[in-house]
């Protein structure tokens, strides 16, 4: 089994927020527009480095999405970043008609998604992004899984063109990711290699499933982990193959079990490898305040919970 | 003429499609062209029994005279849009008069008129750039949209220390959506007075007049309280005063302040039983009304 090494918590944001920094320097098309939120998504180096390439738009997210349409007839890169609730289901026409309709070369940055947004509780805590942003043609989504990750994302969209949902975190999370990686849009990331499930994660839930792969390897039972951190489009190839081989899956992510990761990934099953799948997401049901590890517990979405769904999952190999 | 005087000196002015040899504007080729668009409109809803023919004819004096007199427009069509002026719709519904004047300003085969809304057109309901139309470039249909994607032009003309000016109409009431004051607060606010944003200002909307739906109050004093220089053109459908007003908008750009051009128009404007109501703004006529229509605007540059 490989072995993963926690270099130290960091949040996903900060991963973000670096990243940004970086293209700041490298990429004179890059501009950052914030609706007033500029240091919860870490966005402070990149303003006072190139402050003429900043645009504080205020508490106004759905002129924040028509700005940045806009600034990309010139060429430039727009990079917005607000609460994940904020920057989807708030702006849903917005990014619909004016960016994603009209092909808008924008990248939606979404800090604070999921239960683990923690104290502020359901309003601010979505749970139902994923599924928005994939629905609308043309739209990537990403979601990522640590602090390394979310900087080499970051980096990477802007050379890929066309809108792009890049989805991140407020908590400090494990950071285990190699530090020079090179992100493949797209490209489903092999973490463990093993014969008796597959476990398929994103974002929070990628940490959470390789400590299960190691609860589950000292019952004698090897977990194929995958990190798959591009939603859309989907490593086809990557999830029929593990499943032929192992015989069943769990999907891992902090998002409604409804357009989520998950029936993504039964999509491509169903189409082309018939298996027994089990789903670690939230019911159907809004988030609540609390600690995010409190919450992550509460609804299921921690190493214990995928230990468990693995368990079920095997029982059902041959059963359909 | 002062209008033409503006621009000549600069030798910026592209007239595309339409060529000038004087400096005046021609006033003559202009009102055929304003009639003849009339009947593309007209045309256009008609064949497919849908569309808006109110709106539409209410800005045809607008486009006639942004597209061939205001806009320093460049050859061709580049959605990138620099070193030209550009236009946002953000009433997308009034596609037939963008199509038409789009369409005899060069950017693609009149013919093509015969395409609207009709099946594998480029000539969607609302505009899209997703057909790749030459002329749109960003989708409207969805009201509210335009004033932001527009500001957001502009300051990217602003960052490629680009000095043209954008260009955006939209609809009265369209400005009960909340994100247009978003953006006119944003715009003043950033001193973005690279841009002119002309409001058609015909008082009605789909459920009625826009008094009995909501109205709008000062919209003078509303767009002023928010900082913009604002202009009126008290005859909307009269070429020249629209040559002039927007000549007079173009001035203004550069002073510190976004521009607003209330422009004072009427519904259906050039087809009698069309004005003065809101019952044309989404309805087409059948055959006969058709006929009266046309009647009333003769064929001047041939129809498509």
């Amino acid at each position: 089994m490989k072995k993963y090494i926690d270099t130290g918590k960091k949040d996903t944001r900060s991963g973000f927020g670096a990243g940004l920094t970086e293209l700041g320097k490298t990429n004179p098309d890059v501009v950052a527009l914030c609706a007033d939120l500029t240091g919860s998504l870490k966005m402070d180096e990149f303003k006072a480095n190139h402050p003429e390439r900043f645009f504080q738009v205020g508490i106004a997210e759905a002129n924040m999405m028509g700005l940045a349409a806009g600034m990309t007839i010139g060429g430039k890169i727009p990079f917005t970043g607000t609460f994940a609730n904020f920057s989807t289901g708030r702006v849903y026409d917005q990014i619909r008609q004016s960016i994603a309709y009209s092909h808008k070369n924008v990248k939606i940055c979404a800090s604070h998604a999921g239960v683990t947004l923690g104290e502020d509780g359901a309003t601010h805590q979505i749970l139902e992004d994923i599924g928005l942003m994939k629905m609308l043609p043309g739209m990537t989504v990403i979601n990522t899984c640590d602090f390394n990750q979310t900087k080499a994302a970051t980096l990477a969209i802007a050379e890929h063109h066309g809108p792009v949902y890049l989805r991140f975190g407020r908590p400090k999370v494990a950071n285990f990711t190699d530090e020079n990686q090179t992100f493949e849009i797209g490209k489903a990331v092999s973490l463990q290699d093993g014969n008796d499930v597959t476990i398929i994660a994103t974002g929070h839930l990628v940490w959470e499933a390789l400590q299960a792969a190691e609860t589950l390897n000292e019952q004698g039972i090897s977990a194929d982990v995958i990190n798959i951190h591009t939603i859309k489009p989907l490593d086809q190839n990557a999830i029929i193959s593990s499943a032929a081989k192992t015989g069943c899956v769990v999907t891992a992510e902090e998002h409604n079990y409804l357009g989520g990761l998950g029936e993504s990934v039964a999509r491509v099953l169903a189409e082309n490898q018939p298996t027994p799948q089990e789903f670690v997401a939230t019911q159907d049901t809004f988030g609540e305040s609390g600690t995010p590890d409190q919450l992550m517990a509460k609804y299921g979405l921690n190493a214990d919970a995928i230990v468990k769904a693995s368990l079920k999952a095997i029982s059902r190999k041959g059963n359909g | 003429m002062l209008p033409f005087l503006l621009c000549a000196p600069l030798g910026k002015c592209y007239f595309w499609q339409h060529i000038k040899y004087t400096s005046m504007p021609d006033m003559n080729y202009l009102n055929d062209l304003v009639v003849q668009v009339r009947r593309d409109i007209l045309r256009q809803v008609h064949k497919v029994n849908s569309g808006h023919p109110g709106g539409s004819l209410g800005c045809t004096e607008f486009f006639v005279a942004l597209f061939q007199e205001i806009m320093d427009r460049k050859e061709g069509f580049h959605m990138d849009g620099k070193d030209e002026d550009l236009f946002f719709l953000s009433n997308g519904h009034i596609s037939p008069v963008f199509y038409s004047v789009l369409a005899r300003s060069g950017y693609f085969p009149v013919e093509e008129l015969n395409t609207f809304r009709l099946i594998n057109s480029r000539l969607q309901g609302h505009p899209t750039t997703h057909e790749g139309l030459p002329g749109v470039r960003v989708a409207s249909g969805s009201l509210g949209q335009g004033i932001s994607v527009a500001v957001g032009a502009a300051l990217t003309k602003k960052l490629n220390n680009d000095p043209h000016v954008v260009y955006a109409l939209c609809g009265d009431g369209e400005l009960q959506e909340g994100q247009n004051w978003e953006a006119i607060m944003y715009a003043a606010a950033n001193k973005v007075d690279n841009i002119v944003v002309t409001v058609d200002y015909n008082g009605q909307q789909i459920d009625g007049s826009l008094d009995n739906v909501l109205p709008l109050g000062n919209l003078k004093g509303k767009f002023e309280a928010f900082g913009w220089d604002v202009l009126e053109i008290k005859e909307g459908n009269q070429l020249d005063a629209v040559i002039d007003g927007l000549n007079q908008a173009k001035g203004s750009t550069g002073k510190g302040k976004p521009v607003c051009v209330l422009m004072h128009t009427v519904m259906g404007n050039g087809v009698d039983f069309m004005m003065h109501t809101h019952a044309w703004h989404g309805k087409a006529p059948n055959d006969e009304q058709l006929e009266i229509g046309l009647a009333q605007n003769p064929v001047t540059l041939g129809d498509y």
